[in-house]
Formats: C-alpha cells, sequence, structure tokens
C-alpha cells in the first residue's frame, strides 16, 4: 500500500467510523477527526520528505485494477507537481479540522462531511486516473454544499448556497464531458493519466477536437477555480461559508481545476493550450485587476478574503498561461503559498466572527489590543496576501511574472500593478480598520486564542508560508523537473526524455530556465521592484 | 421453464387465500418472496432453463444473455415489491393481500416473456398482460378515490397506446409479411423506403414510449404514481419501464437495425426533452410520490441517452443505469411506504423529523435521493457517467453535433434535479417543528430489505466490475 493510500485513506476510514459513534459524545467525535488528520498531516510531511526530485516517472505509486473493460483504475502516484499540493491539503486539513471547535450544533456530522471532503480531495490530488480524478473531487464538492447550507451564517445563506451549487455542479459537469471527450478522443482506452500522455505522444489528438476539449476543460476548471468572470459564487459562497469549510475550499479543493489544467489538459491538448494561452491571460487580468477593484470596495472582512482569494487565482493563470518553465513552476509555488494562506485568513476571519458576531470592517477596530495573538497573525496573513518577501507567496508571484514577462509583457505589468498596488491598498486598509486605531467599547470582552491548543492551526499556516517563503527550494527543486516535463509536451518541443532534461537542464527554447528558477531560491537577490 | 414457475407460484397464491387463517396472510407474501429467491438463485447459478441460451416457440421466444439479466432485474424487482407489499398490506381492502401479491406475480410473468420476446405477437402479448395487471395494481385501493381515478386514467390511455401499438404491428405485417424480430432484420432494409412500414415501426415506439414515460407520452406518469398504492407505484417505476426498456432494445436494435440507424435525430430530440420535461416539472411538486413521477419521466430520459447513443456501449450504460435504478427507486418507495402509511396526504413535509423518528429510514431516502441526482460514490453516478460516455462517443465517430447538445442537455437536467431531490434531503433534515416526532417501528424484514436496497446502490456504484461484465454481454447479445 502506497503511503498516498494512507495520507487520504485515514480520513475517509474516520468518516466511516464516526457514524457508528453516538452523537452525544462529542469529545471523541472531535478526537477522531483530529486525530485522522494529524495522521494525514504527519504522513504527508514523512512522504514529503522521502520525495526525491528529478526522478522518472511517479513515486510512491500504488496501481489496482478498478474496471477493466473500460481501462479504470486506482492508481495514485507523485511528482513534483502534486506533492507540495498534498502537503499543503494534508496540513490544511488538519488546521481546519483543529479550528472547527467554533462548530456547536451537529457536530457529528459536520465532522463526518469535514473528513470526507478531506479524504476525497488529497485521494483526488494523488489520483493519476482520470476517472478517480473526477470521482474524488465530486466526493469532496458535494459535503461543501451541505456545510454551507447547514453550518452557514448570515442572511444570505441560502442564495449562497444555492448559487455556489449550481456554479460549482456546472463547471464540474462540463469538465467531465470534457474529461469524457479527452479520453475517448485520445484511443489509449485507459482513463490512466501517464498512460495517456504515452500515448499521445505517439499519436496526438487531432487539432480540432483538441480546440473543442480545451475550452470544456479551461472553462469547466475554470469556474471551480473561480476564473473571472465565473467568480461571483467565490465571495459570496466563501463569506456564509463555515471557517472549516472556507478554509478547506478556498485553500485545497479550489487547487483541484488548476491541477487538472496542469496535470491534464496541457501536455495532451498542446496546440490548443497555446491558441488559448492568450485568452487564459487577458481573463486572468479581469481576476487581478477587476476582481482586485472589487475587493477594494468590500465593507466585509469576509467578503474582502474571499475577493482577493480570487483575485490571487489571477497570478496561478498567468503562470499556465505562459507556458514555460518559470512560469509553471511559479503557478505550482503559488498553488501551495494560497492554499496557506487562504486557510489562514479564512480562519482567522473565522475566529473574529465567533469573537464578536459581525465582520463589518467599520463596526471593528483597535483588536490588535485585545487579541494580540490573532491580530499578529492576521497582520502576517495580510502582509503575505500583498506580497511581501519572506512569504511563499512572494516566491510564486515572483516567479510567475518571471515567467510571463516574455510571453506577456503588457499583461504582466498590469498584474504587478494589481498585486502590488491594489493588493497593497485593500489590505494595508483593512488592518488599520480592523486592528488599530479605537477599540470599540463593547469589544473588551473578547478574549484572544487563550492555549497552545487554540493557537496551533494558525501558528502551523503561518509556519508553513514562512518555511517555504524562506527555502521555496524545498518545492522548487521538486516541482521544476516535472514542470519540465510538462512544458516540453505543451510547447511541442521535441520530446526530451527526462533524464536528458536533467543531465542539460537547459532547454532549447528556454535558455535560462533553470537559472534564473535557482536564483529565487534566495528571495533577496530576486525582489522585482 | 422460469416464466411457468412464475405464474403457477400465482395461481398457488390464490388457492392458498381459500385455506390460509386471515391473520396470516402476511406469511403467504414470505412464502412468495423465497420462492421467487429460489427461482432468482436458479437462474443466477446458470442452472435450469435460464441458463440455456436459444431460442423456442419457432423462434418467438428468445434466452440469451439479455432477457436473462432482465428477468434478474425484475425478479430482484418482484422480491422487493413484495415485501413492500407486505408493509403495505394492513392500507388494502380487507380479505385481498392474496390477491395483490398473485396480480405482482402475474404481472411480473409478463416482465419475464417481455424480456424473451423475439416476435411482434410475443412482444404485444407479454405488453397487454402486464399492462392489464397493472389496470388492476393501479387501482387495487377501491375506496380510495385517488386511486380508482388514477386506475381509470392508466385504463384509458393504456388502452389508447396499446391501440396504436396493434396497429403498428399490423401495418408492420402487412407490409413485410414477417412478425419475427430476426426474420424481420433481414428483409427490413427492403422496406425503407416504404412510409407504410416506417409508420408502423413508428407507431410500436408510440406503445413502448408510452411504457417507459418518454415524451411526449408522459402525462399519465405523475397521476398514475401519485394515485396508486406505493408498491404498484414502485413496480410500475421499475418493471414496466424496464420492460418497456427492454422491449425497445429488441425492436430497434434486433428488429429494424436498418430503420433504426436513420433515426438517431428523433431518438436525439426525444431523449433531450423527456429529460429537460421531467426535470422542469419535478421542481414545483410537493407530492413525494408525483415527484417520483415526474423524476422516472427525466430518468427514462437519461435511459434513452443509452437508446440514441446506438452504440453497444450505449446499451450497455442503459442495462447498468436501470440495474442501479432498481435499489435506488425501491428504496425510496420503501421509505415512502413505510413513512407515509399512516398520513392522509404524501406531502413531502410529512417527512419532517424524520432523522429523529427513524435514522435508518433517513439515511435510505438521503442515499436513494443522492444516487438518483448522480452524486459519486453511488449507482447513479458511474451509471450516468456510463450514459454520457456513451453519447460523447457517439459524438466522436458520427460527428453528429446533435450528441454534444444531448450530453449538454442531460448535463442541464442533472443540474436541476439537484434542486428538487436536495429538497427532499432539506425536509428530512432541517425543516422547522416537525409535527410528529412518534419513533416508527420497523419490522425486521422492512430492515432486511432496506439494508439490501443500500447494499445494492454502494455496490452498484463502488464495485462496477461486475455488473459491467453482465450488462456488457448483455448489450453483445442483441448483436450489433
Amino acid at each position: 500500500m502506497s503511503i498516498l493510500t494512507y495520507i487520504a485513506g485515514w480520513p475517509l476510514l474516520a468518516a466511516l467510523a464516526l457514524v457508528l459513534v453516538p452523537r452525544n459524545y462529542r469529545v471523541i467525535i472531535r478526537a477522531l477527526a483530529v486525530l485522522a488528520t494529524l495522521i494525514s498531516a504527519v504522513l504527508a510531511v514523512k512522504m514529503f520528505t522521502q520525495f526525491v526530485p528529478g526522478t522518472n516517472g511517479f513515486q510512491f505509486e500504488q496501481q489496482i485494477p478498478w474496471v477493466e473493460s473500460l481501462g479504470i483504475s486506482y492508481h495514485v502516484g507523485v511528482d513534483g507537481l502534486n506533492v507540495g499540493l498534498i502537503l499543503m491539503g494534508a496540513i490544511v486539513a488538519f488546521a481546519a479540522a483543529l479550528c472547527s471547535w467554533e462548530i456547536q450544533t451537529r457536530e457529528k456530522e459536520f465532522y463526518i462531511l469535514l473528513l470526507v471532503m478531506t479524504g476525497g480531495i488529497l485521494g483526488a490530488f494523488a489520483s493519476l486516473d482520470l476517472f478517480f480524478f473526477y470521482f474524488l473531487h465530486e466526493l469532496a464538492l458535494v459535503p461543501t454544499f451541505i456545510m454551507i447550507g447547514v453550518w452557514g451564517r448570515g442572511e444570505k445563506k441560502n442564495y449562497a448556497t444555492f448559487q455556489i451549487t449550481l456554479y460549482l455542479s456546472i463547471g464540474a459537469l462540463i469538465a467531465l464531458i470534457g474529461l469524457i471527450a479527452l479520453y475517448l478522443q485520445s484511443g489509449a482506452n485507459t482513463f490512466d493519466i501517464p498512460k495517456i500522455i504515452e500515448h499521445a505522444k505517439t499519436n496526438p489528438l487531432a487539432v480540432n477536437a483538441q480546440n473543442f476539449i480545451f475550452p470544456l476543460l479551461l472553462f469547466g476548471f475554470g469556474i471551480l477555480v473561480s476564473l473571472w468572470p465565473f467568480h461571483s459564487w467565490a465571495p459570496l459562497g466563501y463569506g456564509v461559508a463555515p471557517s472549516p469549510t472556507a478554509m478547506l475550499h478556498a485553500g485545497v479543493l479550489k487547487k483541484f481545476g488548476l491541477y487538472g489544467l496542469i496535470r491534464i489538459a496541457l501536455p495532451l491538448l498542446p496546440q490548443a493550450a497555446q491558441s488559448w494561452a492568450h485568452v487564459i491571460a487577458w481573463l486572468c487580468v479581469g481576476n487581478i485587476l477587476y476582481v482586485g477593484w472589487v475587493a477594494m470596495r468590500q465593507k466585509d472582512l469576509n467578503l474582502l478574503i474571499g475577493n482577493s482569494s480570487v483575485a490571487h487565482m489571477g497570478f496561478i493563470f498567468l503562470g499556465i498561461a505562459s507556458l514555460n518553465l518559470i512560469g509553471i513552476t511559479g503557478a505550482v509555488l503559488i498553488m501551495v503559498a494560497h492554499g496557506f494562506l487562504a486557510a489562514l485568513t479564512f480562519a482567522l476571519s473565522g475566529y473574529i466572527y465567533k469573537q464578536t458576531g459581525t465582520l463589518e470592517i467599520s463596526a471593528l477596530g483597535g483588536l490588535c489590543r485585545r487579541l494580540p495573538f490573532i491580530g499578529t497573525a492576521l497582520l502576517m496573513a495580510a502582509m503575505a496576501g500583498c506580497g511581501l518577501p519572506g512569504f511563499a507567496n512572494f516566491v510564486g508571484e515572483a516567479t510567475v511574472f518571471f515567467g510571463s514577462w516574455k510571453m506577456f509583457p503588457s499583461i504582466t505589468v498590469i498584474a504587478l500593478w494589481g498585486a502590488l498596488v491594489i493588493g497593497g491598498i485593500y489590505m494595508t486598509r483593512a488592518i488599520r480598520n480592523i486592528l488599530h486605531g479605537p477599540l470599540p467599547e463593547k469589544w473588551n470582552s473578547l478574549s484572544d486564542a487563550s492555549n497552545a491548543w487554540r493557537k496551533l492551526p494558525y501558528a502551523l499556516l503561518l509556519v508553513s508560508l514562512l518555511v517555504f517563503g524562506f527555502w521555496p527550494k524545498l518545492l522548487t527543486e521538486k516541482i521544476n523537473p516535472d514542470a519540465q516535463k510538462i512544458v516540453s509536451l505543451a510547447t511541442g518541443s521535441p520530446a526530451v526524455s527526462p533524464v536528458a532534461v536533467r543531465v542539460t537542464p537547459t532547454d532549447a527554447r528556454e535558455p535560462r530556465a533553470l537559472p534564473e528558477t535557482v536564483s529565487i531560491g534566495n528571495p533577496q537577490s530576486a525582489i522585482p521592484n | 421453464m422460469l416464466e411457468m414457475s412464475v405464474i403457477g407460484l400465482g395461481l398457488v397464491l390464490m388457492l392458498a387465500d381459500l385455506f390460509v387463517p386471515a391473520e396470516r396472510r402476511r406469511f403467504i407474501g414470505y412464502a412468495a418472496i423465497a420462492a421467487l429467491g429460489v427461482l432468482l438463485v436458479t437462474s443466477l447459478s446458470g442452472n435450469g432453463s435460464c441458463g440455456q441460451f436459444g431460442t423456442a416457440f419457432g423462434g418467438m421466444f428468445v434466452n440469451d444473455a439479455l432477457s436473462l439479466f432482465f428477468k434478474q432485474l425484475f425478479i430482484v424487482a418482484a422480491i422487493l415489491v413484495l415485501f413492500m407489499a407486505a408493509e403495505f398490506s394492513d392500507k388494502l381492502a380487507e380479505g385481498s393481500v392474496a390477491e395483490y401479491y398473485s396480480l405482482i406475480l402475474f404481472a411480473l410473468a409478463g416482465m419475464l416473456f417481455a424480456a424473451s420476446s423475439n416476435d411482434f405477437t410475443m412482444l404485444f402479448v407479454s405488453i397487454e398482460l402486464i399492462t392489464i395487471t397493472f389496470y388492476v395494481l393501479v387501482s387495487f385501493q377501491r375506496s380510495k378515490l385517488q386511486s380508482l381515478e388514477a386506475g381509470v386514467k392508466y385504463l384509458i390511455l393504456g388502452a389508447l397506446s396499446s391501440s396504436f401499438m396493434v396497429f403498428g404491428i399490423a401495418l408492420i405485417w402487412g407490409t413485410t409479411g414477417e412478425l419475427n424480430f430476426t426474420k424481420l432484420a433481414a428483409v427490413a432494409p427492403q422496406f425503407a423506403g416504404s412510409q407504410i412500414f416506417l409508420l408502423g415501426v413508428l407507431l410500436v415506439l408510440v406503445g413502448l414510449g408510452f411504457k417507459i414515460a418518454a415524451f411526449p407520452f408522459q402525462i399519465w406518469a405523475p397521476d398514475v404514481y401519485q394515485g396508486a398504492p406505493t408498491p404498484t407505484t414502485a413496480f410500475l417505476a421499475i418493471g414496466s419501464k424496464a420492460a418497456g426498456f427492454v422491449l425497445l432494445l429488441r425492436v430497434l436494435f434486433t428488429a429494424v437495425p436498418s430503420v433504426t440507424a436513420h433515426w438517431a435525430n428523433l431518438l436525439i430530440v426525444i431523449s433531450g426533452i423527456t429529460i429537460l420535461y421531467g426535470n422542469l416539472c419535478a421542481i414545483p411538486q410537493r407530492n413525494l410520490k408525483r415527484l417520483f413521477g415526474y423524476s422516472s419521466i427525466a430518468h427514462a430520459g437519461y435511459l434513452l441517452l443509452g437508446v440514441a447513443a446506438l452504440s453497444a456501449s450505449g446499451q450497455s450504460a442503459l442495462l447498468y443505469y436501470l440495474a442501479g435504478y432498481v435499489f435506488t427507486v425501491m428504496a425510496g418507495f420503501f421509505v415512502i411506504t413505510l413513512v407515509m402509511r399512516h398520513l392522509v396526504t404524501e406531502d413531502i413535509s410529512g417527512l419532517a423529523g424524520l432523522n429523529q423518528r427513524s435514522p435508518l429510514l433517513a439515511a435510505t431516502l438521503t442515499i436513494a435521493m443522492v444516487s438518483l441526482a448522480g452524486i459519486p460514490p453511488l449507482a447513479g453516478f458511474f451509471g450516468k457517467f456510463l450514459l454520457l460516455k456513451s453519447v460523447i462517443a457517439a459524438a466522436q465517430t458520427t460527428h453528429n453535433h446533435g450528441y454534444y447538445c444531448l450530453a449538454f442537455t442531460a448535463l442541464a437536467g442533472v443540474i436541476i434535479s439537484l434542486y428538487y431531490y436536495f429538497g427532499v434531503i432539506r425536509a428530512i433534515y432541517w425543516s422547522k417543528d416537525p409535527a410528529d416526532l412518534s419513533p416508527i417501528e420497523l419490522s425486521s424484514p422492512a430492515k432486511l430489505s432496506l439494508w439490501a436496497c443500500l447494499a445494492g446502490i454502494f455496490w452498484i456504484g463502488l464495485f462496477p466490475n461486475t455488473v459491467l461484465n453482465i450488462t456488457n454481454l448483455a448489450a453483445a447479445a442483441l448483436g450489433n
């Protein structure tokens, strides 16, 4: 059994076990959920450290045939693209389980759904089979709707639930049609992703079929990732979602669409990817600029975070659209970094909401005095959100800008502006209004995260952000060789065998590819402004 | 022979009614279930007449992988319906329980004949055996006005569709001189230009469209589903619909494949409209059985996707979907039977607080709804996945863009259906101030069959291999 099966399997097993626990054993229910996610997180860290960068093929692989006649098998494995995502997902899930103390009603159902969601999404990231890839994502998606519908907050709960269910179901189903069409068109008669890619090397898909399937995947996955203009479900949905759900969805589940684009769409539909790249680039301007502006106008902290998280998706799309090694590496970096960041900010806003009962920015103020720990964490999260060096987000965003400069200089300039100026404005403004200034009388009774146990999730996420901010090499050295494979498939440069890539890291088309990425291993030497 | 044993069993039940004291009538049902169980096991083990593939009665009767698949499906459905009827028996008129059981068995015999029919005469006889028994089954609650009304509606529309079908058969026979499917297939290409022949085929399809409740012959379904006694509704939703589909498959792909090949667009349109009609009309429904009526129209549309794909993978997907559908719908109707038997109306609000009254019933209905909506890891998801796959494959091989439109229509249908299926789930768990919180007592046979349905839903959803191999074989028997 691969370690990946355990990482995704423990939460699902725990969910099954919870069904049998009577509902008034609250402590046991909670302990079981926390324990299962902790085991997952520890195993994920172990897997991450044991991962050997740059080896040919996948590691920790496991394959069990499931439906032979259709070529579906349970196939898991990691390479540089998903190793970081699984680590991030497992840590965020653990933090989300720790933060779930704010749920006071129907705890049993909540924890079951949370664990199903965790297992589903970790399994989806580990999956190397198209069918399971989709299947496990869907398994994780449905609990999201139920959790928002039942434990959501605010007056707009029903509307938001309805909207998010509709949007995300449409997105998922469009992507499903795209995936089925891809499976049929590839002619490989298997759902196994590596095998399809191998088959496509000798029998590439017809260009008009590619041009039909790529938009299905782009917009299907795009809706799931809140690509502009299909983003409107996100801020509202996250605004009403209970914070553990928002943490897991915004942090982890949302990355599924991006991961799918990189893992499936780019290598299998290279010509279409090239002709659609500029469309993606322009759409991501919508994410970065338009949604950034929208975020500036928000009066509610959760809506602000939700919008800013949509804006961050724009950088990832930009990295994907640049279709070169640096861009893709940067995109994967941001996916990991943003996962920690989104989880952290939603956890913090959830804490503030639990204490104050409101997230109206104008009603808050001076909270740093009463909540020194939470306030500091929020400040750091906000700084990470505007791309301050030292946090993992900076590394990713800088890398993406380096990568996209060659392809889309003008868009990169706009995006830079959006990232540094607009992001800076709304983040610092929110910080000033929430944490500083006079403290309203009614907030005198607030209490900070009291013990180490309560502080743990926030600290854990912050530490992860800082670790990958100061040592991005941990990730880049893993991502690089596999991003190189994707890029060489996507740009149609002569199929270089992965071993050759390692020996001569400079690809003919990207002469400066590797040295630049390595240089950003040291944040100080690569500050773009 | 399987059919003979079932008819014999039905007759024995009627006779047994005379000798068994009234308070022990429930056990007649259990005896029938046991007997059907034996038949199912023999058919599964491949012993007896079912295992021997071939034809009988001058090619009128065929035994192949397809008929075997459907026979097993019908027997499973009948067993579950008999369990349900045993729970429902106190609502039926005094002393008529055994009659109800034997009518179910006669309908089952009709379905078994339908699964094996390879001739238009056989087709008509089996359809009539099913339909006429259902006239009685639908109006069985003689004291209940709704039930009688449903019976009359079903009678009028059923008779109308039967007459269409007879007319169609007459036209086919008149032009080609053949009634046997296999022989007809050989001569049909010569008549491809004959308007009368095509009209005949079309009229037969009208009759079958009525059985499966496809648009535009779906009008009866919601009323009859609502008015009929719940076990009858369940048997209508599964048995009658599946019988319609097996005949449809035989007619389209064994008897007149040369005609069918030109009718792809017709099938695409019917399937698409059926999906949209069923799903859209289900949205405002408050009566649970009526909701199921519309949802069954929508599911007829999904099943037609597999027919419209005109491929072996489409037919296999259809059969797979039906296999999952049996357990899902049976689970749903079982819960309705148990929850609603003491209520006057069958409104969705009657489900309020069900999770406190009986967690097992609540969980079963939830899982049934989730499976009908097509959410993994349940049976409905994999079935829909296969259907969609076959439709997209058809689009890629034929370059007919109608198939892509059909795939997107099906998606739209799935998304619409999320709304009303989740509405039911919401009524179970989150309705405000439920009126009645008394726990619901479940008899052990009821529990057993609920668990069986649940196991079926999960098994077909999680381990598709076994069933898929069977359905692939069955689809191959149609001989494309």
